[in-house]
């Protein structure tokens, strides 16, 4: 078992936002992630790359306890948001998935207009008048760069958008509650070139106001938009560091044989 | 070396059995539906016939009258009313288990159990839950009533709905629940807002095929509905209703009597046919 390198003296300066400690994940007995610790930094995006079943996406289902819709997975260890621990039992999981909103692969408008779509999650946790509704939905939208495109058909169905602009709704839907966090899971596999690359500016533009944790297969989309990017392999975590110095420099052998394409 | 001569005999020689198969299979679709257009136009040209304006407005005659005199709209009225009340009460039932199947119970034993016995009662023959409702209300309640016709057919309806609710829920994929669980939202909103939501149409959709099945149905009424010859208002006594009315008129030997029943054919015909096409229309409606 590799043990995780420590990061970077730039990434310890950095104001932590979730720090994760000692975490095993296991699927039934199938343990798919072994004692991760990594500190993620406020108001950057960092990236977790890996071959598919390296366990990104189960680390990522940790921060919102995704996980415990299904009843054969458990964690270990702890995740600290701001210094308290997300697993601890007595934290409401509703409150935790405000504060964590989530993107998943696949894009998923709910069954209903565009409008309710964003004000379905806003109306679970405040009360707003129609007016103060309207302008929080505009603002999401606004936020997800959707607006414009979408600013004449509100009441239309969500369904009834391109699957990059439904993406986009998806991230307008998870900003309108208000989150610190944005974990984004693969946001662009299902997407066309030109929709992603509109995702990947929104993801620069986001880093401003929310702290962004991206699991990608493509590594040219966390060397483009990631500040730190995290390889893991088999349920371990390789290496975490700077971005740039990842893919231009990387400390360990597997990280370089990954991203140089000579495995995985 | 490619053996030209061999790859193009076998290539016809699937050709041909290709051609075979698909004559037996259009042959068999004509044989299927020669019949089935047959009932439909049997009935529609027969029912065709007895077509007036008192079919609707007048009661069902005394025997022996002149053919063209009476109608069935103590029949309709009481069909409509019994069949209205048994999905009031079988639907919501039945949507709200198939509902605990799909969301709460889908792999414990008690929902195997339920699945098991509601697959029963789905193919359980109509005549034995006519019998069922007979003994236990007809018989404490010394009295055929129409209360008693709606509950059996309301025991007709339950299966069908948990079982359309339940498969239509299942349909629906997990990334979407996923995704409304993610924004914090509790279960039972995601079930009514989202899961609910997106499988509005089918589960509406087995609601109407469930309506389409007791419209014709004829042996659990006869044991509880019974029949009556006179419009009643309400549902305490025996009821009339058009599949029993049928029933007794196309067995009488007068003439007018038989000639209603045909219009009685015609009426649940046509009224099956609508809601079949109904249940089409919003089915496609979800697909898209």
């Amino acid at each position: 078992m590799t043990q995780p390198t420590l990061p970077e003296p730039d990434i310890a300066a950095l104001p932590i936002k979730l720090s994760i400690q000692d975490l095993s994940f296991y699927y039934g007995k199938y343990r798919a992630l072994n004692h991760i610790s990594l500190d993620i930094p406020a108001n950057h995006v960092t990236a977790f790359i890996g071959p598919s079943g390296c366990g990104k996406s189960t680390l990522l289902r940790t921060f919102n306890r995704m996980f415990e819709l299904y009843p054969e997975q458990r964690a270990e260890g702890q995740i600290l948001l701001d210094g308290e621990d997300l697993l601890a039992s007595r934290q409401d999981v509703a409150l935790i998935r405000a504060r964590v909103g989530m993107v998943f692969q696949k894009p998923t408008p709910f069954p209903m207009s565009i409008f309710d779509n964003i004000a379905f999650g806003v109306t679970l946790f405040e009360q707003l008048s129609r007016i103060d509704m309207e302008e929080r939905v505009e603002w999401a939208l606004k936020k997800a760069a959707l607006w414009d495109e979408v600013k004449d058909k509100l009441p239309q169905s969500g369904a009834s958008l391109s699957g990059g602009q439904q993406q986009r709704l998806c991230i307008a839907r998870c900003i309108a509650i208000r989150p610190e966090i944005l974990l984004l899971d693969e946001p662009c596999s299902a997407l066309d070139p030109i929709s992603t690359g509109r995702i990947e500016e929104l993801i620069a533009e986001l880093k401003k106001d929310y702290t962004v944790i991206i699991v990608t297969h493509n590594m040219q989309q966390a060397a483009r938009v990631s500040d730190h990017t995290a390889y893991m392999y088999l349920g371990d975590l390789v290496e975490f560091g700077d971005t740039e110095q990842m893919f231009f420099k990387p400390r360990r052998r597997e990280t370089e044989d990954y991203i140089t394409g000579r495995f995985g | 070396m490619r053996n030209e001569a061999a790859r193009r005999a076998r290539f016809l020689r699937r050709k041909w059995i290709n051609r075979v198969a698909l004559t037996l299979a259009f042959a068999a679709m004509l044989f299927g539906t020669f019949w089935l257009a047959w009932i439909l136009w049997e009935t529609l040209r027969l029912g065709f016939e007895s077509l007036s304006p008192a079919l609707i407005t007048e009661n069902t005659p005394p025997p022996n009258e002149p053919p063209g005199v009476g109608g069935l709209a103590n029949a309709i009225w009481g069909s409509l009313v019994m069949v209205g009340l048994a999905t009031f009460i079988g639907a919501p039932v039945g949507i709200l288990s198939g509902i605990y199947l799909a969301e709460y119970a889908s792999r414990g034993g008690l929902a195997m159990t339920i699945r098991f016995v509601n697959d029963l009662l789905l193919s359980a023959p109509s005549i034995i839950i006519g019998l069922f409702v007979y003994a236990v209300m007809v018989v404490h309640m010394r009295q055929f009533s129409g209360w008693a016709g709606a509950v059996a057919l309301a025991l007709i309806v339950i299966p069908v709905v948990v079982r359309t609710t339940e498969n239509m829920l299942a349909l629906i994929p997990a990334g979407l629940r996923e995704a409304a669980y993610a924004l914090g939202a509790p279960k039972w909103k995601v079930i009514i807002h989202v899961t609910l939501n997106a499988a509005r149409a089918g589960v509406l959709t087995g609601v109407l095929l469930a309506v389409a099945r007791i419209c014709g149905e004829t042996a659990p009424l006869l044991f509880t509905a019974l029949n009556n010859q006179f419009w009643t208002t309400g549902l305490s006594g025996p009821t009339a209703n058009l599949p029993v009315t049928i029933l007794q008129f196309a067995m009488s030997p007068y003439e007018s009597w038989q000639q209603l029943a045909w219009g009685g054919v015609f009426l649940i015909t046509l009224i099956v046919l609508g809601l079949n096409i109904l249940a089409r229309i919003l089915s496609r409606n979800t697909s898209s």
